[in-house]
């Protein structure tokens, strides 16, 4: 036993830190939560009460669900998340063995240029995309979204998952081609396996930012019946008077399959994070 | 016929050469190693051989066919490495029987071959696990029933002891000598630990930066070295030189003598300290510093009672004695 590892202040402190933190962390999204569920006066009397038999008010999820075509806007951000999520991990992890497995000249080149999209927000080419997606006819379809966030985050996928596929061990897929699987196999049964982690890590760090997104659905798909979650949720955004009780409801509601999402990554997502360190 | 020829073969990697200019034949049923230093190209060499690289030129042709252009799976070769390589997702007979599946085997010669390299390798307890589950040892038996399974005209092993603990290396060493007297199959072993070499090989080829240094039986190449470089190399503890003492030594060259051919004789030819004692209880191996400011280790045979500090002459036979000219070629 080391005394590193018994000693009961070390411990404490660091889940205090730790336990301080995530209260911080989840704050608002308890704020979030309470009040949703709470009349409109209350929510602005007290804020931070708890809803009780009084204030107690289930008006804006009513509201939300009678407003508009909310399980669509929801299946939207679904198709929209899973299926951007799913062209980012194919693609991001074929190039991904392609820079890590293959010699060929502009190696080096290819990878910096892959990166480079991680320095370069994606949202300065809006004007040009938009024009793309009005020549290419992909104005409101989820085609649209899908292919620019498969776009927005390939760079960080490749950079990620190139990292991670070097560490492949070198024999196992020397075995593999000796035993003449094709490369194609090599990368989907021997490689891919392997990399899981990384791959959930990368799933969860773009999945956020995607389901979240306001920008591109608001400007290339903003017909009613493509709209995302999120831009769903700003009918009850107004200039003048704000459905505060629909829009919290709306956003509690919006919480739950990301967290859904979040809970089939998350073993993973611990391994990925961990790995690198403790290995 | 010859299980391997190679002809001229070189490897660069853009500006760097790596092997340069190899000649080699392996004969049918020969157990060859590759021996060198690390980063001296041996494999490389394997790889090059295995069609896991592409030789820069040359041509290397195996079992009577130039394989150059032929992929790794259709040049009737099997390899076992040292990380064992195997397929994590598969159980042991899985990983056994996958390359015999690729090559659209019925299955009942898939269950034969594998059923027997099981037995001979005495794995049946095992035959559903994952590798995983299996201890170093274990694997790399299982990584070896997968090179036995194929058949091969010649079996590749790139350092397939390394990764063992020390008694386990030993069993596994004789296993693969027994192996080879079994199957009588051609075999090529990479390896860096000379003792490997000299206890497996019929023939060894020692290689150093990307050259073949020297081709010949264990015995050959420790009694008969062409140079420095494979004297220094084989044998264990490893030959001494002596370049300043006041002997018959070439100019600018040195003087090899194996350190069980140093004995201690009152009024020997060299004189020294002695600075540490190995006690091996078979062996007692001492190291000597001259008067010359030179380092020797001495071999004697049983147990000995000298300590360190202790004054000690040495002498040694002529003709049992090494000599090497400035180029470290052999000279006498």
């Amino acid at each position: 036993m080391s005394i590193a590892r018994t000693n009961r202040f070390n411990t404490l402190a660091a889940h205090g830190a730790l336990i301080l933190y995530t209260l911080i962390a989840l704050f608002p999204v308890f704020v979030i939560v309470i009040n949703s569920f709470k009349n409109r006066r209350a929510i602005f009397r007290e804020p931070l009460a708890m809803p009780n038999s009084e204030t107690f008010s289930l008006i804006g999820y009513e509201t939300v669900l009678k407003q508009g075509d909310f399980f669509l806007y929801f299946q939207n951000s679904m198709i929209v998340t899973v299926g951007s999520l799913f062209f980012i991990l194919l693609f991001g992890a074929m190039a991904a063995f392609a820079l890590a497995e293959y010699r060929f000249k502009g190696n080096t080149l290819m990878g910096l240029y892959l990166a480079l999209g991680i320095m370069i927000p994606i949202r300065i080419g809006t004007v040009a995309i938009l024009e793309m997606m009005v020549q290419t006819g992909l104005v409101n379809t989820l085609w649209a979204l899908i292919l620019v966030y498969t776009a927005q985050g390939l760079p960080l996928a490749v950079f990620i998952l190139s990292e991670f596929m070097r560490q492949v061990s070198d024999d196992l897929k020397n075995a593999g081609r000796i035993d003449g699987l094709s490369e194609y196999r090599i990368f989907f049964q021997l490689v891919l396996p392997l990399v899981r982690p990384a791959m959930a890590t990368v799933a969860v760090f773009n999945m956020i930012p995607i389901w979240n997104d306001l920008w591109f659905p608001l400007i290339l798909a903003p017909a009613e019946e493509v709209k995302t979650l999120t831009l769903g949720s700003q009918v009850f955004i107004g200039q003048f008077v704000t459905d505060w009780n629909a829009v919290l409801s709306a956003l509690s509601l919006a919480i739950l399959p990301v967290m859904a999402l979040y809970v089939i990554f998350s073993r993973q997502l611990i391994r990925g994070i961990t790995s690198g360190a403790v290995k | 016929m010859t299980a391997l020829t190679l002809t001229n073969v070189c490897k660069s990697f853009g500006a760097v050469e790596v092997l340069r200019d190899i000649n080699l034949t392996v004969e049918d049923g020969e157990f060859v190693v590759f021996v060198g230093p690390s980063g001296c190209g041996k494999s490389t060499l394997l790889r090059v051989i295995a069609g896991l690289e592409d030789a820069t030129s040359g041509t290397v042709n195996i079992g009577g066919d130039v394989v150059n252009a032929v992929p790794p799976a259709k040049r009737g070769i099997a390899m076992v490495f040292q990380s064992y390589a195997l397929y994590p997702h598969l159980s042991v007979r899985d990983n056994m029987a996958l390359g015999l599946r690729q090559e659209r085997q019925s299955k009942s010669v898939i269950d034969a071959r594998v059923d027997k390299a099981v037995q001979m390798l005495d794995l049946g307890a095992y035959i559903d696990r994952r590798p995983s589950d299996l201890s170093g040892g274990q694997r790399q038996r299982v990584a070896i029933g997968r090179a036995i399974v194929r058949e091969p005209k010649l079996f590749l092993f790139d350092e397939p002891l390394s990764n063992l603990d020390a008694a386990l290396r030993m069993n596994t060493r004789i296993e693969i000598a027994e192996l080879h007297r079994t199957l009588s199959a051609s075999m090529i072993y990479v390896t860096h630990d000379q003792t490997e070499a000299m206890t497996l090989a019929d023939k060894i080829v020692v290689l150093r930066d990307g050259r073949v240094e020297q081709v010949g039986s264990p015995m050959e190449l420790y009694n008969n070295p062409a140079n420095r470089f494979v004297a220094g190399f084989l044998g264990s503890p490893a030959m001494n030189f002596l370049e300043r003492a006041p002997l018959d030594i070439p100019p600018g060259g040195a003087l090899g003598i194996r350190p069980e051919h140093l004995r201690p004789t009152k009024g020997g030819r060299i004189s020294g300290n002695v600075t540490h004692v190995e006690r091996l209880g078979g062996d007692t191996n001492l190291l000597v510093a001259t008067d010359h400011d030179e380092t020797l280790t001495v071999r004697l045979f049983g147990q000995d009672p000298t300590r360190v500090g202790a004054q000690i002459e040495l002498d040694f036979d002529d003709t049992s004695a090494f000599r090497f000219d400035q180029d470290n070629c052999r000279v006498a």
